[in-house]
């Protein structure tokens, strides 16, 4: 049966302690110093070792609870690097690591000791002929050279993983920030809640063993980890859009004109039943995709499940953004309130992990160019 | 209910479907339902009877109703494997999905006796008496008046848009009991049989030439005290019980309806080349993603956590409707002009149906506008 959309009492119980915690503690209009402090008590709540094996030192959990807490965190536009650290680089190890790599990185990265980023091709995608990194073989070891344009990491990721084209194809590599050669920039970007580096490799050295991936796995495991990141993704924009219908109701709820509050107008009621319309679609799209993606093996058929939510979340979250700022009023037009913040976070995610446009059309290949 | 078990469950529907949807039922396979509801009438009555021979009309009934308790996850089985045959829509869905669930649940045990085994065998096919000329999306606003008489109840007054009432042996009314009363007050709900001196039919032409609803009008028409349901005065209740039941299981089976259309659109898209097409392409995929969305949505809703307001129950009819409403148009643009000639081919004439049928489904069981209002309202507690 597929009852898997039917939430367990713990997970229920994880949502509930996530979203109490975010609610009082992550707000993006902190001063930048408190993030620190926020990733540590996020670390002690163990959420960076949800998906990671127990052999790891991890929760061993799946894509629902990390799309629950990804859900939560969306919600209230948290800054800390688990995005970057859990979704991104854990599942890159889980998906295309050798065996000592992950039990060299995974169980650090599960206690949020450290937090890492992955270097992909632009925009984050796995497309091999469009990587920017190349890395040759340099006696034992390698030396890699390159850069990467936007690189999500707030300048604390203590490591990346990168990859490379290296002679005879494409490696995935690991690369401490401080190596010698390693230049980190800090971009001037929209979304001050999810921040991004230049990242420049300049004849950087590294030994043997910082070549990472499993043999043979790197190809799929690369494309599955773009694909469980892209539905984790989805999770957080569904959290994003939550947040946005949930301001606009209350705001419109209090904002009287005409002599009553503008939420009894129905061309606003419409509105906000139309940005729940998206908002459940998509949430219903992510929760049943979580649930079966542990199932779908076969890369191809997990990219198109992904699709589903993927392509929905992204679109209900930018509505939703866009129609918080505009039945906010004047109000929603300044840098005083929220709906700037999700408008901004609405708009990078639709760039990231392939556009929304990328995932139909992997969608339709596999309907319409099967013959 | 262990994996081997449905999967044994699945074996055996195909393989009753395998056996009996052929022969003179061979030209059923997916026609009928909504916006084909002319095709073949006679022959689909046959056909509920002998899907009530094999033990398949009632299934999700209690036992001691007639029905087998099928749990969730076999019914759903069942609507699967039934669309995948290509069984045809159900004449008896009305009787069955919404009318039977309410007497079960609010009827006596006389009336259970007395309607359920018509149902459950086939025999007997209900019609829904709600709408008036003058009360559709406010349907508290009938006026169509009922007051006992003796032993029976009269009804005199006027319904519209009742769905397949010249195939049903019997409807169901609500009407205004209590004089002078307005809005939910006051309303009976009746079960009446439409065989009688007191009741006209007259059909109602549809945009899609056919004629799948009714005009109904009752001068002093009777049925027994006995036919009432819950108490009179009460009939508002079960009237919005009766639409609580809209949203079972068999909305999978509706939803392997629109995959078997969906791929019809990928094959003529891929016949006529517009599968090259990137707007085209762009949006068969936006439909397949809609799709499998709605399928969410709809096990969402089904198993749900509960929760006094669920959102996902709210938003299944307005998102499913609006989903078909662009497939039909998607159908249309994939066909070209070619669209435009009424067609014999049945491939293709099941998306014409699509495209002009599914204009209704945005109207029928709630509007757009008042689907929106309520999930503003009931979801969102926004102010009347
Ligand atoms: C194919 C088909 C089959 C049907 N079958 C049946 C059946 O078997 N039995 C039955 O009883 N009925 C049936 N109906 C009737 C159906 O339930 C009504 O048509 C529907 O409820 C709308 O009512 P109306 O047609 O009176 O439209 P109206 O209520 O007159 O609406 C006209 C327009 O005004 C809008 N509107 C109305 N009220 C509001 C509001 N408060 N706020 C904003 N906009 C509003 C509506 O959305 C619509 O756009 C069927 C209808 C169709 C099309």
């Amino acid at each position: 049966m597929e009852n898997a959309l039917l939430l367990s009492d713990e997970q229920v119980a994880l949502q509930d302690t996530t979203a109490a915690f975010v609610a009082e503690f992550a707000n993006a209009r902190k001063p930048p110093e408190e993030d620190a402090g926020l990733w540590r008590r996020i670390a002690e709540l163990g959420w960076p070792a949800v998906q990671v094996p127990e052999e790891f030192g991890g929760l061993g959990m799946g894509a629902v609870e990390l799309a629950l807490l990804m859900e939560e965190m969306g919600r209230r536009l948290i800054r800390a690097p688990f995005f970057t650290s859990v979704v991104l680089a854990q599942t890159a190890l889980l998906q295309a690591g050798d065996a000592a790599a992950r039990e060299r990185f995974l169980p650090e990265l599960a206690s949020g000791e450290t937090a890492a980023t992955l270097i992909l091709a632009p925009g984050l995608v796995w497309a091999p002929g469009a990587l920017t990194v190349e890395c040759h073989r340099d006696g034992a070891g390698w030396v890699m050279n390159g850069e990467s344009a936007q690189v999500l990491d707030g300048g604390d990721a203590a490591m990346a993983f990168v990859a490379a084209r290296t002679g005879d194809g494409v490696g995935l590599f690991h690369v401490p920030a401080t190596a010698a050669g390693v230049e980190r920039t800090p971009l001037d970007v929209w979304d001050l809640t999810r921040p991004q580096c230049h990242w420049r490799f300049g004849e950087v050295r590294l030994p043997a063993e910082a070549r990472v991936d499993a043999s043979g796995a790197l190809d799929t495991g690369l494309a599955r980890t773009v694909a469980l990141a892209a539905l984790q993704l989805a999770a957080e924009q569904v959290g994003g859009a939550a947040a946005c219908l949930d301001m606009t109701v209350a705001y419109t709820k209090e904002r009287v004109q005409f002599g009553r509050p503008v939420a009894g107008f129905q061309a606003v009621k419409h509105r906000c039943a139309e940005m729940m319309v998206r908002l459940e679609t998509a949430r219903s799209a992510v929760r049943g995709v979580a649930a079966a993606a542990a199932g779908l093996r076969d890369a191809d058929e997990l990219a198109c499940e992904v699709a589903v939510a993927r392509v929905l979340a992204s679109e209900a979250y930018r509505y939703c953004a866009q129609e918080a700022v505009q039945l906010h009023g004047g109000v929603g037009f300044t840098w005083e309130y929220d709906p700037q913040l999700h408008f901004k976070r609405a708009q990078w995610g639709s760039q990231w992990l392939g556009a929304a446009s990328r995932w139909r059309e992997r969608v339709a290949s596999q309907l319409l160019d099967l013959a | 209910m262990d994996v081997m078990t449905e999967t044994q469950f699945r074996a055996e529907v195909a393989g009753w479907l395998a056996r009996e949807l052929k022969g003179e039922f061979a030209c059923l396979r997916h026609r009928g339902g909504p916006g084909d509801e002319e095709a073949f009438p006679a022959l689909r009555k046959a056909w509920e009877r002998k899907l009530a021979e094999g033990g398949w009309v009632g299934a999700a009934w209690p036992q001691e109703h007639g029905g087998r308790g099928l749990p969730l996850e076999l019914q759903l089985a069942f609507h699967e494997e039934y669309v995948r045959a290509g069984g045809p829509g159900r004449m008896g869905h009305i009787g069955e999905t919404l009318l039977a669930p309410t007497l079960i649940e609010l009827g006596t045990p006389e009336q259970q006796r007395r309607f359920l085994p018509g149902i459950r065998e086939g025999r007997e096919f209900w019609c829904q008496g709600y709408s008036e000329p003058g009360a559709g999306s406010d349907l508290a606003a009938i006026t169509t008046r009922c007051w006992q008489d003796g032993d029976v109840w009269r009804v005199q007054g006027q319904k519209v848009w009742t769905s397949l009432a010249h195939e049903s042996d019997w409807i169901f009314v609500i009407a205004r009991s209590t004089p002078g009363s307005v809005g939910r007050e006051g309303l009976t709900f009746l079960l009446m049989p439409l065989d009688q001196p007191g009741i006209e039919i007259q059909p109602i032409r549809q945009m899609t030439g056919e004629a799948e609803f009714n005009a109904v009008f009752f001068d002093g028409a009777a049925t027994d005290a006995g036919c009432i349901v819950g108490k009179p005065g009460e009939g508002w209740r079960v009237a919005m019980a009766l639409l609580g039941f809209e949203r079972g299981a068999s909305t999978l089976g509706q939803q392997m309806h629109f995959v078997h259309e969906m791929q019809l659109v990928v094959d003529v898209a891929i016949a006529t080349g517009q599968a090259h097409d990137p707007a085209i392409r762009e949006r068969i995929a936006d439909a397949w993603i809609g799709l499998r969305a709605l399928r969410h949505n709809a096990l969402r809703m089904l198993v749900g956590n509960s929760g006094s307001v669920r959102p996902e129950s709210l938003i299944y009819k307005y998102a499913w409707s609006n989903w078909h409403r662009d497939l039909g148009q998607l159908a249309m643009d994939v066909l070209g002009a070619a669209g435009d000639v009424r067609s014999d081919d049945d491939a293709v004439r099941r998306l014409q149906q699509v495209f002009f049928f599914s204009r209704a489904d945005t109207i029928y069981a709630g509007t757009n506008e008042i689907q929106l209002n309520i999930i503003a309202e009931r979801a969102l507690a926004m102010p009347r």
